[in-house]
């Protein structure tokens, strides 16, 4: 489906070393807009250092990534501040990213995530799906062109991956490229249009 | 960076238990060091046994009476006494614990000292017995007593030296003393001299010329021994000097101690422990992806403990200095230029322990674990250990930065300690040796 149009995140030969230990090698890879792609293989395939180098958090060892936009990361456990409100880690993260109108972007996230009501509520204080909802909210803070997501459902319930897969659907829908992980070959197929697999460190396209 | 510090702030607002301690830990530990420094000692129960009776407490030397029991008074004065029957019912006090010391007077005291006077031989003693149990305690009562003892001698000698020079007096110059309950008019050798000059200027008689020549020596000797004796009423006179950048009044030395270690303590673990929880809250790779560096990072948290742990260093201060008067308000500028700067090295440092321990509680406890150690290396005196072992911790003591916080503080509390420049230039060093540690030790943090 990608084909025609430009890809928002294009990687060319990424590998990634720990010490000695290969953990991303070679992959080569596109994400284009509107599409959902899910990346699996077991736990230790190098899914999460793959996303890790995508999202620019690690360095790469070899190869290159090239991003047009701006490019939202969901870590695997909450990355938010528990002392804080709903409301407080959005601003904050907002205020960082550069958002032009935080208060306009926090409102909207709020009401998309459902979580208006507990906007007030300090993060600590919230079930397990609604602090992921909070932690997929940032990520899509100042409208990135890709979302990446570790792991996104693995910690929720079947009702609330129901809840995170319609609401991460919308952004899809708006044109957001999203790729996310998954051990879970079933889940994986479910939501995403295409599925890439990992294992060993080496990447590949999947089949149905 | 602004919105980091915001946020830790309130964080920190949040947390009532960590403010909490955080304010309560410098005013307990403010008004203990306060009242510590401006109470005098306890007393300590020292049991007394005194076999002289009551009749016996004076005696007389030349025309002055002496009151011992005025003496005891005063010897009594610092200790609460516990008035025991015998000699063996004060040891025994001592021994169950219920005095801390005990004096024993013997019976003929009085009979020790005439005969000193009187003979020049013997020693007037009293007897003292300690309990060696808690040597502190032994030594505060020891000394306690040997003060007092000390006075009542300078007394006594004062006193006697006194009668002496009244006697002596009334040898040269004569006049009324009391002998056998008369009053008897004593010539005097100067009155003596004028009559057997007179004598011999009318006899011409040669030995009466060796008498009046007697007589002139005899009172230029007295005259000279006057003001000698009168010397030795004052026996010492103590002269202190204060050499300038050596010392540091004892007081303010204390409470730059109390203050460097609440602020080291508080600066180490809010650093460590904010910097560890922004990994255990896993925001730290949400952070590092562009949004906040790590640079940034290090100097946001180095920042807020050196703020916040320089802000409970001087409420300490202001609350010790209603207690402790040695603190020179005139100099609170340089109370807050080395409380940040103190700060800012402990912070720096607090920084490099969270980035090593990379979670809360053991940053925690990695920060208690440093701080301990890094203090008590610091306050041991060169000159109690051997020349290697002290070099070995001077260099310690160089590279943590409690030494030059102590040394800065003391200063800025006194002004009597060398210069405070160093202090602040070795503690702003620190802080960027550290710092730029932490960043090194940063690059693998969200790993």
């Amino acid at each position: 489906m990608g084909d025609s149009h430009a890809a928002v995140l294009s990687a060319t030969g990424l590998a990634h070393r720990y010490g000695d230990r290969v953990a991303v090698h070679d992959a080569d890879l596109s994400l284009y807009p509107g599409e959902l792609v899910a990346l699996t293989g077991p736990n230790g395939a190098g899914k999460t250092t793959l996303l890790s180098l995508l999202a620019g958090i690690l360095e790469p060892s070899g190869g290159s990534v090239a991003v047009s936009g701006r490019v939202g990361w969901v870590p695997q456990q909450p990355a938010l501040y528990a002392k804080l409100t709903v409301a407080e880690n959005l601003a904050l993260f907002a205020r960082l990213e550069n958002v032009p109108d935080v208060q306009k972007a926090v409102d909207a996230l709020l009401h998309q995530t459902g979580l208006w009501d507990r906007s007030d509520e300090q993060v600590g204080r919230l079930s397990g799906g609604n602090r992921q909802r909070v932690n997929v909210a940032i990520g899509l803070l100042g409208d990135p062109a890709v979302l990446l997501l570790d792991e996104p459902s693995a910690s929720l319930d079947p009702e609330q991956r129901e809840r995170l897969w319609s609401f991460v659907a919308g952004f899809v829908e708006a044109g957001t490229a999203v790729l996310f992980s998954t051990h879970d070959m079933a889940e994986a197929w479910r939501p995403a249009q295409r599925v890439l697999s990992m294992q060993d460190g080496a990447l590949s396209e999947a089949e149905r | 960076m602004r919105w980091l510090l915001g946020k830790d702030l309130t964080i920190l607002k949040r947390s009532p238990l960590l403010t909490g301690i955080l304010v309560l830990y410098p005013v307990i530990l403010a008004l203990m060091i306060g009242f510590a420094l401006s109470s005098p000692p306890g007393k300590p129960k020292v049991a007394i046994y005194s076999g002289i009776h009551a009749g016996q407490a004076n005696m007389r030397l030349g025309g002055a009476k002496i009151d011992v029991g005025s003496y005891t008074h005063q010897l009594l004065a610092s200790i609460q006494p516990l008035p025991v029957k015998s000699s063996a019912a004060a040891v025994a006090a001592v021994r169950s614990g219920h005095a801390s010391a005990a004096i024993i007077v013997p019976a003929n005291l009085i009979d020790q000292v005439h005969q000193l006077l009187s003979q020049g031989v013997g020693q007037p003693s009293v007897r003292i017995v300690l309990n060696s149990r808690n040597p502190l305690e032994r030594d505060l009562v020891d000394s306690q007593i040997q003060t007092r003892i000390d006075q009542v001698e300078s007394a006594v000698s004062h006193q006697l030296l006194k009668a002496a020079l009244t006697d002596m007096n009334q040898v040269v110059n004569g006049g009324p003393i009391s002998f056998a309950g008369a009053s008897v008019n004593l010539m005097g050798l100067k009155q003596a001299r004028a009559i057997v000059a007179r004598a011999a200027a009318r006899t011409h008689d040669p030995g009466l010329s060796r008498v009046v020549s007697f007589a002139n020596l005899a009172i230029g000797g007295m005259s000279l021994a006057n003001p000698v004796l009168g010397q030795l009423q004052t026996p010492l006179a103590v002269q202190r000097q204060e050499l300038a950048g050596a010392s540091t009044p004892t007081a303010a030395y204390a409470v730059a101690i109390a203050a460097v270690v609440s602020e080291m303590f508080v600066a180490l673990l809010l650093a460590a422990a904010l910097l560890a929880a922004e990994r255990s809250e896993n925001v730290f790779s949400r952070l590092v992806r562009g949004l906040v560096s790590r640079t940034e990072i290090v100097a946001e948290k180095t920042l807020l403990a050196a703020a916040l742990s320089a802000l409970v260093t001087f409420v300490l201060a202001c609350v010790i200095s209603v207690f402790v008067p040695a603190l020179s308000w005139g100099r609170v500028e340089l109370w807050l230029a080395a409380a940040l700067c103190a700060g800012l090295a402990f912070g720096a440092l607090g920084v490099v322990l969270g980035a090593l321990a990379r979670e809360v509680a053991a940053a925690s406890l990695l920060a208690f674990g440093v701080a301990l150690p890094m203090a008590f290396i610091a306050l041991i005196p060169s000159s109690a250990v051997s020349g290697a072992l002290a070099g070995v911790l001077d260099v310690i003591s160089f590279v943590f930065p409690f030494r030059a916080a102590l040394e800065a503080v003391s200063n800025a509390f006194s002004g009597t300690s060398p210069a405070i420049g160093l202090p602040l230039v070795h503690l702003l060093v620190l802080a960027l040796i550290f710092g730029g540690l932490a960043r090194l030790l940063l690059r693998r943090f969200a790993a």
